[in-house]
């Protein structure tokens, strides 16, 4: 929220008045992450505002967590203190489910719903219509040090398997200062350790549940998985990885202390941003490794700008969230913020801009990994649920979370790692059962 | 009715009544209207995400944190951090204060600087402990550990409890320290001159005269603290969310992911009466050994 | 710690005065060694936020050039002045409302006890028992309801409630603690009205009174739970205005430095001008 007036509307205002004619003021209450993307939405207020004068932006900015807390408790209490809300593709079904979003089926025609990437569509619709405009979209893919790899002589495959990738650690690990071979989330949460891990388990055949929602926490698949999950990073990773999250290894590698990185791929543009990252020069980058089934070794997540059902100011705030998400709007950003900070992975005209590809080099990986991640279809047997690195149910932020503090005891040596998931086993059982999803 | 009394220390029981009543009535609203919603709650089914799911739930609620494995670890928690904590700052507090009180240059800067860690917003106490005091590569901990030869300790992996238990501990001194000597300002310098002069030394008069006196302060800080650290939230979600495993889970906490994070109001509600009943249970026991402090 | 060996190894029966300096040498450094150690996580945070955000999460280092490109991100971000307005209303509205309330409740239960007056202290410290993540829901249901949220009066009733059982707690230690020969002294000298005592009693309670005072603004400044949940543009304080720094994506240790910085600077002051009332003896001599 801007306390600074601004001469266009003051002068607009003025003239209005002069003219007698009573325009009004709508006041619309955005709340968004204090992720980069979002952050650099804000800082363009003044832009949408001069565009549309009769609209004033209130903005409430808080980290993920906070933020889902607060606007949740509003949406569903019918608090009313919000006209726009930023929303994953986790919630989005699910509130669109209970009628708590406006159905976004009267998009201006110049809005250009087939230029979105039919993936990110897809999360966000319910029974075909959109139910929020997404803001940005990310996959997972992973980075490495070509410098590293050069001077080992290590050539990386087209697509890297996790054999690969162990070897290739226990070949980087400490050839430099403070250097861990791989660099892995390890802090406890359903959206931190869990979305890597969860895709981690995907690519070694495993489910979160079976089609009669029994977890399989204990299974073969998961408990293979996990073991080189925990051995990979004590033996290579770095110091204190059972507390680092995405911003904690980020910051890890961009000072150079990680030979490879399996992660967001938002983090490109800042790991290639020179004047934030030691490591921009030498930068390279792949698909995330696979094991047993390509099938859900990458994510797909999306930031989206919705609507909630109860605002009362529906129209000023479909004009923000569609000037947002529009073609219009990348194109602003990449000419004020430069083509790097572009918000990725929500439109074909994104991918198809030379300006972007010349900028970010990074742009295919991500275009492909986002096209390949099907969250109808992210594990190599069937199973009831959607999401890739989540499980579309209200019950998985709790189960989720739970279940990272498990395998982060695993990761301390606290525990085994048979010990671990029995007991996240035995937690998710009693979540589901009360829920009733099982007897 | 006015009792006419020679000390003066009765005056009917209206008058004390009249003075004590806004702030008593005001407290019971508040204490009952909120309590009473969280009490009625946790006999319901009341999921914010799941609104058609209404009805009685008996002692459902109550059955599923009582049943819950993380439970007793998560009371245990609780009540080692709050002792842990207590220790720390009441000592500390005491052993300060006294320091403090003495007369050397530059007095009043030395004790802004001691009482600021309660200044500063615990959130962001507890990210500044985190990521630039205890990393374990790049902290100011690891780097004094490692410039005299020692390794670097990876404080949130190896030892969270006592890492979370320092980063309370740090912020609650200063509140100790701040009431501690307040209280003694009102400390009769005529005492201590007289007892010096008998040649007490400082030891002597630390334990027969300054403790003494502090007892009442003391006391109200021991409950006051505890009050506040039955509940410490911010500092567990913000550095290891509750983890390694259940290492840094306390009741609070438990609540927050078995509840809050489903938006399980039912459960929240239960969870925060079971949180009052282990409240009491703790303050039961301090007040036997401390309250008698209270008055004269 | 300090060089305190062999200070405290200065025999008793030297002169008086050597002893005595050497006393007060070792009592000054031993001050502020601790004193410096306590403020250093601060100052490390204060340090931050004049570091460029690669530097910031570099190994430690004193030595560096420093520069303002945060303060300015900060204040472009979001105006600061709204938010600390926020929280200087809240804060010391809560503060004030808490006083007015405590001050009566606390006097009566120091100087005209009753069997019930330990229990209602008890009572009323029990209230405070229910973690706040418990209550969330009902709370915002109630300020829902009552058209509380997002204003800054709702803010003020909530932490005047929260705070009240701690401020008339610390009073009530302040006002026992006053040596009672001086109240009777009053009144035997014919300030027998409850005005007069007040007169009396509340400039000796000043250094009590400002250490509460001072709590209730801290507790309320810092609050960063209700503060959050509660309020959406119009009534968000400081602690919001903080947690939109704390990013789970992205480098942002200067900026939440430079920040916190900003936030804590009035806190510093307040304390400053407290302690300063701390000042022992006010007129206890005089009385005498």
């Amino acid at each position: 929220m801007r306390l600074t007036p601004h001469l266009s509307v003051t002068a607009l205002a003025a003239a209005i008045a002069i003219s007698g004619y009573a325009q009004a003021q709508t006041e619309i209450t955005v709340a968004t992450v204090n992720n980069n993307d979002m952050v650099i939405m804000q800082s363009l207020t003044e832009v949408f505002e001069e565009a549309h004068p009769d609209i004033t932006l209130n903005w409430v900015v808080l980290e993920e967590n906070v933020l889902r807390q607060r606007i949740t408790i509003d949406i569903a209490t019918g608090g009313g203190q919000f006209d726009v809300m930023t929303i994953g593709t986790y919630e989005v079904p699910i509130w669109a489910e209970r009628g708590w979003l406006t159905e976004l089926d009267e998009l201006p025609d110049d809005y250009n719903q087939d230029d979105l990437l039919a993936p990110v569509r897809d999360s966000l619709s319910l029974n075909g219509t959109l139910h929020a405009l997404p803001f940005y979209a990310e996959s997972s893919m992973m980075y490495y040090r070509q410098d590293l790899f050069e001077k080992a002589g290590i050539k990386m495959s087209e697509q890297p398997t996790w054999d690969e990738v162990r070897e290739w650690a226990g070949e980087l690990h400490g050839s430099e200062d403070d250097l861990a071979g791989i660099c892995l989330r390890g802090k406890p949460g359903w959206g931190e350790n869990m979305a890597f891990v969860t895709t981690l388990v995907n690519t070694f055949g495993g489910r979160w549940f079976d089609e009669e929602w029994n977890p399989e926490l204990n299974s073969e698949a998961w408990v293979t998985a996990i073991q080189f999950y925990v051995d990979l990073l004590n033996d290579y990773g770095p110091p204190g990885a059972s507390s680092n999250g995405f911003n904690e290894n980020l910051a890890l590698f961009a000072r150079g202390n990680c030979a490879m990185w399996v992660d967001a791929t938002s983090a490109a543009g800042k790991l290639y941003d020179g004047s934030e990252s030691s490591v921009a020069n030498s930068l390279g980058f792949a698909p995330a490794p696979v094991a047993r089934t390509p099938k859900g070794s990458h994510w797909l997540w999306s930031w989206a700008l919705a609507i909630p059902a109860s605002s009362e100011n529906q129209e000023a705030a479909l004009e923000f969230i569609t000037w947002a998400t529009s073609e219009a709007y990348i194109e602003l950003v990449g000419e004020t913020e430069g083509w790097t900070n572009v918000p990725p992975g929500t439109r074909h005209s994104t991918y198809a801009n030379e300006q972007y590809t010349e900028a970010a080099p990074f742009a295919g990986y991500v275009l492909s990994a986002i096209q390949e991640a099907d969250p109808n279809d992210s594990t190599l047997e069937p199973n009831p649920y959607v999401g890739v690195q989540t499980v579309n149910i209200p019950e998985f932020q709790s189960i989720g979370t739970r279940v990272g503090q498990t395998i982060a005891a695993a990761l301390t040596g606290d525990t085994t790692v048979e010990q671990a998931l029995d007991s996240a086993q035995r937690a998710t059982e009693r979540t589901m059962r009360r829920a009733g999803y099982t007897d | 009715m006015n009792k006419p009394c020679a000390s003066g220390r009765t005056v009917g029981g209206l008058r004390t009544l009249s003075l004590q009543a806004p702030a008593v009535t005001l407290l019971l609203l508040w204490m009952i209207v909120p309590l009473g919603m969280t009490l009625w709650f946790s006999f319901q089914r009341y999921n914010l995400l799941m609104p058609g799911v209404t009805g009685f739930a008996g002692l459902e609620n109550y059955q599923y944190l009582v049943t819950d494995p993380a439970l007793w670890t998560a009371m245990g928690n609780t009540l080692l951090l709050v002792g842990w904590v207590l220790a720390i700052t009441v000592i500390g507090g005491t052993l300060l204060a006294v320091l403090f009180q003495q007369d050397f240059a530059g007095r009043g800067i030395a004790r802004v600087l001691a009482i600021s860690p309660f200044f500063v917003m615990p959130t962001v106490s507890a990210l500044v402990w985190k990521n630039m005091m205890m990393h374990p590569s790049n902290g100011v901990l690891a780097w004094l550990f490692e410039s005299v030869g020692l390794p670097a300790v990876d404080w949130f992996s190896s030892l969270p409890l006592t890492s979370i238990v320092i980063i309370v501990a740090w912020q609650w001194l200063p509140f100790a320290l701040l009431i501690l000597l307040t209280a003694m300002q009102s400390l009769d310098e005529d005492q201590v001159e007289a007892a010096r002069m008998d040649g007490a030394g400082p030891v002597a008069i630390f334990f027969f005269i300054t403790l003494p006196h502090l007892k009442r302060a003391i006391s109200v800080v021991i409950m006051i603290e505890m009050i506040f650290l039955l509940t410490i939230f911010a500092e567990i979600f913000v550095t290891t969310s509750g983890g390694p495993g259940l290492a840094t889970t306390n009741l609070a906490y438990l609540i927050y992911i078995r509840a809050l994070l489903d938006f399980d109001v039912g459960t929240a509600s239960a969870g925060g009466v079971i949180a009052i009943i282990l409240a009491n249970v703790v303050a039961i026991f301090l007040v036997r050994m401390v309250a008698k402090n209270l008055e004269d | 710690m300090t060089t305190s060996g062999s200070k405290m190894a200065a025999p008793h029966a030297t002169t008086g005065r050597r002893s005595a300096q050497t006393r007060r040498a070792f009592i000054t450094v031993l001050g502020w060694s601790i004193a410096l150690m306590i403020f250093f996580p601060i100052f490390w945070m204060i340090l931050t936020g004049f570091k460029t955000e690669t530097v910031a999460i570099a190994d430690p280092t004193l030595i560096f050039s420093p520069t303002l490109e945060n303060y300015q991100a900060v204040q472009e971000r979001s105006g600061y002045t709204r938010f600390a307005l926020n929280s200087v209303a809240v804060a010391f509205g809560s503060t004030f409302l808490a006083l007015l309330i405590a001050i009566p409740c606390a006097y009566a239960m120091a100087f005209l006890p009753t069997k019930r007056t330990k229990g209602t202290l008890l009572w009323m410290l029990s209230t405070k028992m229910l973690p706040s993540v418990g209550v969330l829901v009902p709370i915002y249901l109630i300020f829902r309801d009552v058209g509380l949220l997002d204003t800054r009066t709702g803010l003020i009733l909530i932490y005047t409630l929260m705070n009240l059982p701690i401020v008339v707690w610390m009073l009530y230690t302040f006002f026992k603690d006053m040596p009672k020969d001086i109240l009777e002294a009053a009144r035997m000298d014919g300030a027998s009205k409850l005005q007069e005592i007040f007169f009396l009693l509340l400039p000796l309670t000043l250094p009590g009174i400002a250490s509460t005072g001072l709590l209730s603004v801290i507790l309320s400044w810092n609050e960063a739970f209700w503060s959050l949940n509660l309020t959406t543009s119009n009534a968000a304080p400081l602690t919001a205005y903080i947690a939109s720094f704390s990013s789970p994506e992205g480098l942002f240790w200067a900026k939440l430095s430079a920040a916190s910085t900003m936030a804590i600077a009035p806190i510093l002051i307040l304390g400053w001008m407290t302690q300063k009332q701390m000042v022992r003896g006010l007129t206890f001599g005089a009385v005498k």
